[in-house]
C-alpha cells in the first residue's frame, strides 16, 4: 500500500517496473503504432492473429506509469481472446476509466485502473494501448489520442 | 507576507495547502488586480473611446493611462509604442503577418532559435511556407546556452528577421540579447524579442537594449489572461501594415477608400479586452510597489536554494543549467516519467507542470520525452522549495 493507491495501485506500479511481453514480434500479422502527442508517450504493438484469435501480443513504447502498466496487463488480458471479445472489453474498459458505471463482468485485473477515472487529464495514459490495438486490428498502422 | 495578497494561495487542494510553482505558465493575481477588475466591471464598464458620455470618458482614460503605465515601466519612448494584444502569441503573429512577411521574397530566411517556444516557431513557419523562404535556427549546447558564434554564420544577405525569446520558458536562460541585437543591427536586420518569460523576473528597458519589437503577457506578471503587449519602435509602426481590420482602427471609411488610423489604434482593431489592459496596469502597480529589483533578488535567492536542493536528490537531474537563469527549474527523475510526478505532486498539493512546455525542439535535443518544471514567483518561499524536495523523494519512493 502507498498514499496514491487510488491511482497507483500495487499492480500498475509492478507492471510499470516490470513490464510483461515486452518486445517485438518479427512474424507478427498484425501492427500498429500509437502516440499521445500531449505526453510524448509511444507505444508499438505487434500481434499474431489466427483464425479470429490474438495467439501472441507484444508491445515496445516509452510512456508514464499509466500507459506502461496498462500495455503490458493489457497484452495479458487478451492473449487467446476473440476479436470479438477484445471489442467488447474495450468498450467496458473504457467505461470502466471514463465513468462510474459499476458493472464489469470481464475485466478481471484491468479493474485496478478504475483509479484513473478520477484523473481525467490521464485517461488517455490508460487508454492509449486500447486504441492502437484496435488501429492493429483493423489495420491501421498508426493511431494518435489527439 | 506577500502569499497573503494572493487570496487564491490560502486555499487546500486535495486537503494540502496548495503550493503553487507553476508561475512560468501563469502567476497569480493579488487582490488588487482582482479588486481592480471587480471594480471596473461594477462601477466604470463602457466602450473605450469617441463616447461622449462620461463612462466612456473614464473607460478610455483608465485604458490610456494603462498604456502610460506600460510605456514608463518597459522604457519606451513613447506610449504610442504600446499595442495592446491579446498575449505574446498574438503579438508574434501580428509582426511576423504585417511587418515580416512583406518583405520576404524566394529565398530569404528568418533567424529564430532551437530554445523557442512554439509560439515563436509556428508563426515563422507559416509565413516562410508561404513566401518559399526558410528559417534558421541558432543552435544550443547541453548547458542550455546559445550558441552565439554560430550566428555569424547563419545570418546572410537573405537574412530579412530574427526573432528570439529573452528567457526560456523551459530552461530558464537568460539569453545574452544585447549581443543578439547588436549583431542584427550590424546587419541592418531588425529583430523582436519575446520577452513573455523575463518581463516578470528582471528590470527590462526597451530603449537600452534597442530592440526593434519587444513582446509579452499580461498574466504570466500577475495580471488577467487575455491581454498582452508588443513594443515596438515608433518608426516601425508607423510604416507598418496593419494586422487586423475593424472599428477603432480607422479614421474614416467610405466604401472606396479607407484611411487608417494613427499608431497605436491602427493595431487594436475592434473593442479591446479593456477590463484586460486595466487590470495589467494594476499588476505593475504592484510589481513596482514591491520594485522589480526585490523581486529579481528574492527570486534568484529562491533559485539558488532550490537549485542546489534539487540536485542533491539522487537519479534526479535539472535540464538546464545555464549561468544564467531566471526562475525556472525543469528536471527528470530517472525510471519516472514527468506526468507521473505531475500527479503525485498534485496530489500533495504542489502545482508544477510536466509536459514539454510547448518546446517539442528542446525534448528532442536532449531526447527526453517530457521534463516536470517548477517556477517560481515572489509569492514563494523556501518552505515551498521544502515541499517540492520532499514530493520529489516521495516520488521517487512511490516507484522504486
Amino acid at each position: 500500500m502507498n498514499d496514491f493507491d487510488d491511482l497507483y495501485m500495487e499492480v500498475i506500479l509492478d507492471h510499470n517496473k516490470n513490464p510483461r511481453n515486452k518486445g517485438n514480434i518479427d512474424e507478427h500479422t498484425n501492427h500498429a503504432d500509437g502516440h499521445n502527442p500531449l505526453c510524448g508517450d509511444k507505444i508499438s504493438l505487434d500481434l499474431i492473429i489466427e483464425d479470429n484469435l490474438v495467439k501472441d501480443i507484444k508491445f515496445t513504447g516509452s510512456g508514464c506509469a499509466i500507459s506502461t502498466a496498462s500495455s503490458s496487463i493489457l497484452t495479458e488480458a487478451i492473449i487467446g481472446k476473440e476479436i470479438s471479445e477484445i471489442r467488447h472489453l474495450f468498450e467496458e474498459f473504457h467505461e470502466l476509466v471514463t465513468t462510474d458505471k459499476v458493472e464489469r463482468n470481464n475485466l478481471g485485473k484491468l479493474s485496478v485502473f478504475e483509479g484513473v477515472k478520477k484523473y481525467p487529464a490521464r485517461v488517455k495514459c490508460a487508454t492509449l494501448a486500447w486504441h492502437t490495438l484496435i488501429a492493429a486490428i483493423d489495420g491501421n498502422e498508426e493511431v494518435s489520442t489527439e | 507576507m506577500i502569499k497573503d495578497d494572493f487570496p487564491i494561495l490560502s486555499q487546500q487542494i486535495n486537503d494540502k495547502p496548495l503550493i503553487y510553482l507553476d508561475n512560468a505558465s501563469t502567476t497569480q493575481k493579488p487582490s488588487s488586480v482582482i479588486e481592480k477588475i471587480e471594480d471596473y466591471y461594477k462601477k466604470t464598464n463602457s466602450n473605450i473611446h469617441r463616447g461622449v458620455h462620461y463612462l466612456s470618458q473614464k473607460s478610455t482614460e483608465e485604458y490610456e493611462s494603462s498604456r502610460i503605465k506600460i510605456h514608463k515601466f518597459i522604457g519606451s519612448n513613447s506610449s504610442k509604442e504600446i499595442v495592446f494584444v491579446k498575449g505574446t502569441t498574438e503579438a508574434i503573429n501580428l509582426v511576423a503577418n504585417s511587418y515580416v512577411k512583406p518583405l520576404l521574397s524566394k529565398g530569404d530566411n528568418v533567424i529564430i532559435s532551437q530554445m523557442e517556444h512554439h509560439a515563436n516557431i509556428v508563426p515563422w513557419q507559416m509565413i516562410t511556407k508561404e513566401k518559399q523562404s526558410e528559417i534558421r535556427i541558432i543552435p544550443m549546447d547541453k548547458n542550455g546556452d546559445l550558441i552565439l558564434d554560430k550566428v555569424d554564420e547563419l545570418i546572410d544577405k537573405k537574412t530579412k528577421f530574427i526573432s528570439v525569446n529573452h528567457v526560456s520558458n523551459t530552461l530558464g536562460t537568460i539569453n545574452p540579447i544585447e549581443k543578439l541585437i547588436a549583431k542584427a543591427h550590424d546587419n541592418n536586420i531588425r529583430i523582436m524579442i519575446d520577452g513573455a518569460q523575463a518581463i516578470q523576473h528582471m528590470r527590462v528597458n526597451v530603449k537600452e537594449m534597442n530592440a526593434d519589437f519587444y513582446c509579452f503577457s499580461g498574466h504570466k506578471m500577475y495580471g488577467p489572461t487575455g491581454i498582452g503587449i508588443l513594443y515596438g519602435k515608433q518608426e516601425i509602426l508607423e510604416n507598418m501594415q496593419p494586422y487586423q481590420g475593424g472599428g477603432d482602427m480607422i479614421k474614416s471609411v467610405t466604401f472606396e477608400k479607407t484611411i487608417y488610423n494613427d499608431i497605436p489604434n491602427r493595431f487594436e482593431a475592434g473593442t479591446p479586452n479593456i477590463v484586460g489592459a486595466i487590470g495589467l496596469g494594476e499588476a505593475i502597480d504592484f510589481i513596482e510597489s514591491i520594485t522589480i529589483e526585490k523581486i529579481e533578488k528574492q527570486e534568484m535567492e529562491l533559485l539558488d536554494y532550490a537549485t542546489k536542493r534539487i540536485n542533491s536528490i539522487k537519479d534526479v537531474k535539472i535540464i538546464g543549467n545555464s549561468n544564467k537563469k531566471a526562475s525556472v527549474i525543469s528536471f527528470v527523475i530517472d525510471d519516472v516519467h514527468p506526468h507521473d510526478i505531475g500527479t503525485i505532486m498534485d496530489k500533495l498539493g504542489i502545482a508544477i507542470r510536466a509536459g514539454h512546455h510547448c518546446t517539442q525542439p528542446i525534448m528532442d535535443f536532449y531526447e527526453i520525452p517530457a521534463t516536470a518544471r517548477a517556477s517560481f514567483a515572489i509569492y514563494n518561499t523556501k518552505e515551498d522549495v521544502d515541499k517540492l524536495v520532499e514530493a520529489i523523494e516521495k516520488t521517487k519512493e512511490v516507484f522504486s
